[in-house]
């Protein structure tokens, strides 16, 4: 009994130890260089937020872990860089064959509030089948883009609105490190070879 | 007037590759003019053409009109720093000997206030208006949201 105390005490004394030197690490490193980019996505780890899918199942972050995971922002309204987009992704995973099947395809709406479920499933039913789409509530929209260090903003435009975004789509890991980011309209000779890389 | 008009121009349906067509005005040559399908009429619509000028002298395309949209305007997609917006073009220039495309990511007529669902396989004229050389209406050949641009060599032309 008093041994294993002394264990978990010993135990407790290294990870304590442990703490401190990561945490003094920590410190040093903050005037050089920061642990992580901060321009770059978090790994899917770190991030915390919780969606719905265009077929009404709650979707977060931990349920990515384990496959490769591929991830872009837009909305339904935009009518010329997301269908240029995700017909770019249908070509990719086309090209890619049953080696995409195990790839988490997932658009995100940055426009929540005329992106309900109902309509992004009419409208992803005109692309590949593998592609799910997430939308939800504002503050949960903008707790993924923060993840994902993404930006969009609403913009009043003649008595209605568009919604400015990044326009990349960003490749992680199966352990959900990311991985790289594929360029708006990036050629499918450079971005199919990218995607495999992700995948293997 | 303009409804016997539109009728009979989407009564072009099946008519094989519209946007395969090359139609002139002055030095302008209008190739490819085509567009993607719409779900319903309440998104926005897109116009994609190219122009290529075989003159000596620069025109600029300032407008465009279709009887398929209330609201029809010239827009660049224009990424800055990784994000897209979409910003207004007054006009798109369109230099002596070259040829401009308006094409996804780039130049693009966005068609707003539709009064007509876009439907794969259908057809409406949009008309530009040129600085110089005018008006000129072309058909426009609507193809699947996912297309990329016309077929063309496919189309034996």
């Amino acid at each position: 009994m008093r041994t294993r105390r002394a264990v978990i005490l010993g135990l407790g004394g290294v990870a304590g130890a442990l703490a401190f030197t990561l945490g003094l690490g920590a410190w040093r490193s903050r005037g050089t260089a920061p642990a992580t980019d901060p321009r770059l996505p978090l790994p899917i780890a770190e991030m915390d937020f919780t969606l719905t899918d265009q077929r009404g199942a709650t979707v977060r972050p931990s349920d990515w872990i384990g496959r490769p995971t591929m991830i872009f922002f837009g909305f339904t309204f935009c009518p010329d860089v997301c269908p240029t987009t995700l017909s770019d992704i249908s070509g990719w995973l086309e090209d890619l064959g049953p080696e995409a099947d195990r790839l988490n395809v997932t658009l995100i709406s940055v426009d929540p509030e005329r992106d309900t479920p109902a309509v992004l499933s009419d409208y992803l039913a005109n692309f590949d089948p593998r592609i799910t789409g997430l939308t939800g509530p504002l503050a949960e929209v903008e707790r993924a883009a923060a993840g994902f260090r993404a930006w969009f903003e609403k913009v009043p435009r003649d008595g209605d609105y568009t919604v400015n975004h990044t326009a990349g789509v960003f490749l992680f890991h199966p352990d959900g490190r990311f991985a790289s980011i594929i360029d708006y309209h990036e050629d499918r000779r450079f971005a199919v070879p990218k995607i495999r890389r992700t995948i293997s | 007037m303009r409804t016997p008009i539109l009728a009979a121009l989407l009564s072009l349906v099946g008519l094989p590759a519209l946007a395969c067509e090359t139609f002139t005005i002055g030095n302008l040559m209008i190739e490819h003019a085509w567009s993607r399908a719409t779900i319903g009429a309440e998104r926005p619509g897109v116009l994609y053409v190219e122009i290529t000028n075989t003159g000596s002298a620069d025109d600029a395309l300032v407008g465009i009109a279709t009887p398929v949209a209330g609201m029809p305007m010239l827009h660049e997609t224009v990424v800055t720093d990784g994000v897209a917006s979409m910003p207004h073009a007054m006009s798109v220039p369109v230099p002596a000997g070259q040829t401009v495309a308006l094409a996804p990511g780039g130049y693009h007529g966005m068609l707003m206030g539709l009064t007509t669902t876009l439907k794969e396989g259908e057809g409406f004229p949009v008309t530009l208006t040129f600085r110089d050389a005018g008006e000129v209406t072309v058909p426009v050949e609507v193809l699947s949201m996912r297309a990329e641009g016309p077929d063309c060599e496919h189309a034996g032309q």
